[in-house]
């Protein structure tokens, strides 16, 4: 092996710092690339907790009730968000069909957001009251009924099983955690105010008030 | 975003592209002019690597790289609450694309707007337009061709529980409609209920019961009459239906009149005030107005 090829291996402009350096050292690689990647949050994420536009809520807007907040777990627990999303752009076709663009004061005290990635159906962030209740419950129990073309599954166990209030205050305690303002009243009522409704009502409840807190236009 | 943040969010972008220039000179190694390639000093079992230097072109892309997001910064917000020598903002496109649209579309509404219901029901064009809107905001419950379902009026046959006059759409379409049709269950019992039913089939001149029909009728006359009046045949003011056409809303048999009347109707059409502007009512109005009669067309050709 050449061995004068060892000796004058660095050529770098500046002495003793090349990316020869910090390859062999791995410690000061991990923070290098610590600092470089904490660039991103620092300048995208930490300003906007002191944006109040981002983390007040509308005026008016009131935090789900328990019947409301119940509907929005089935809507988890049964994948709507997966074909659904909540999140109008603003694209005037977009805002042309669905209403007003989203704003971020309407999910502060979402927990977690229903954004969604995937329009297999439609938007509903908006589509509280757009149709009678009666629409919502027939729909689905059976969306092909009054919608022929739709390839939306039926979900007629909905209308058999009824809330399950057991947890519903404790989710309500621990979303005031999060900052959503329920009073001492709403979360001890919260079981009895679920109680008896069918989980098929308690969803229906959650859509009628989506995006219902600006007005669609 | 205060101006200290804005700052902070300067400072910390602007340094980080020094930063990267910085390391990106600072680290190149040009092809040694001999055009020999180093060896690095590890080996083992006699195996050996050359130390190439990356390639020239390789750093122009980074530092091309750093160049594009210089000049996007200064033409797009991206710095703090610099808003970009272009002034764009998402909401600022969204408004201008609707000024644009409006501005194609406004002599058309306008000229739409200035046409009777009776009128512009006839122009294709119009009636395309309606078509869109009709398949956006009423087709869920209406269906694609305007068919209905089952409590969901279908509009081509030209029966109308509202009415069928321009102004009686229009304000279907403005206002929405809230039928009420009490639950006379308790009121009439079972075999009350049997016999209004029977009597309901018979207004239709359908087959029924006669007996049964007449007795039907005492409690017609007594709880019905108000709304659906003497003869059945309804009252488009209060969305209460003609009972002797044989075309019912929830469906003609005599176990779902029975449960109508059991159980009562609570027929609701959304109000489309707040999603649609007038032009576009009126362009819908139209649709509307004219289905029956293009349907009756497509049947016969």
């Amino acid at each position: 092996m050449d061995t004068e090829d060892k000796t004058n291996r660095h050529t770098g402009p500046i002495n003793g710092f090349t990316h020869d350096k910090i390859e062999r050292h791995t410690g000061l690689m991990v923070v290098l690339i610590l600092v470089v990647i904490s660039f991103g949050g620092l300048v995208q994420i930490l300003p906007l907790f002191s944006d109040r536009a981002l983390t007040e809520p509308l005026d008016g807007m009131q935090p789900l009730t328990a019947l409301e907040l119940e509907g929005r777990d089935i809507y988890i627990r049964e994948g709507c968000h997966v074909c659904h999303t909540q999140k109008i752009r603003a694209l005037r076709t977009e805002v042309e069909r669905y209403g007003h663009y989203s704003v971020a004061g309407e999910f502060v005290w979402d927990h977690p957001f229903m954004w969604g990635s995937k329009r297999t159906g439609p938007d509903l962030a908006r589509v509280g009251g757009r149709y009678s209740d009666d629409w919502q419950m027939q729909h689905l129990y059976d969306p092909r009924s009054l919608v022929p073309e739709s390839n939306m599954p039926a979900y007629p166990w909905l209308f058999y099983r009824d809330v399950n209030n057991r947890h519903t205050s404790r989710k309500m305690q621990v979303l005031r955690r999060l900052g959503v303002p329920y009073t001492d009243e709403q979360i001890e009522s919260a079981a009895d105010d679920v109680a008896g409704y069918t989980e098929a009502e308690a969803l229906v409840a959650y859509l009628q008030q989506l995006g219902t807190a600006i007005p669609r236009r | 975003m205060s101006t200290g943040w804005s700052l902070f969010v300067i400072i910390v972008t602007l340094g980080m592209l020094a930063g990267f220039s910085w390391l990106v000179l600072n680290t190149r190694r040009i092809q040694d002019p001999d055009g020999a390639n180093k060896l690095n000093d590890h080996e083992f079992d006699g195996i050996t690597e050359y130390d190439a230097p990356m390639p020239e072109w390789f750093t122009w892309m980074f530092l091309g790289s750093i160049a594009f997001a210089l000049v996007y910064l200064l033409l797009y917000p991206g710095l703090g609450n610099f808003p970009g020598l272009l002034g764009w903002s998402s909401t600022g496109a969204l408004e201008q694309d609707q000024r644009r649209a409006d501005a194609r579309f406004a002599p058309l509404f306008e000229r739409y707007l200035r046409t009777p219901v009776e009128e512009l029901a006839e122009n294709p064009q119009a009636i395309r337009m309606g078509q869109r809107l009709f398949g956006n905001y009423c087709s869920q419950c209406h269906g694609t061709a305007a068919q209905g379902a089952p409590g969901y009026p279908n509009l081509t046959d030209g029966h109308w529980a509202w009415g069928g006059d321009p102004e009686q759409i229009r304000a279907t379409l403005v206002n929405g409609r809230q039928a009420a049709m009490p639950a006379w269950g308790p009121v009439l019992g079972d075999d009350g209920i049997h016999d209004t039913t029977e009597f309901v089939v018979s207004l239709a001149d359908r087959d029924h019961d006669a007996e049964a029909a007449a007795r039907g009728a005492e409690h017609y006359a007594q709880n019905c009459v108000a709304c659906h009046g003497p003869e059945g045949r309804g009252n488009s003011a209060l969305g209460a239906a003609d009972l002797t056409t044989g075309v019912y809303l929830y469906g003609g048999s005599r176990e779902t009149i029975a449960a109508s009347l059991r159980n009562g109707r609570n027929g609701m059409m959304p109000a489309q005030t707040g999603l649609l502007d007038e032009a576009r009512i009126h362009i819908l109005t139209a649709y509307v107005y004219g289905l029956p009669k293009r349907h009756n067309t497509a049947e016969h050709e």
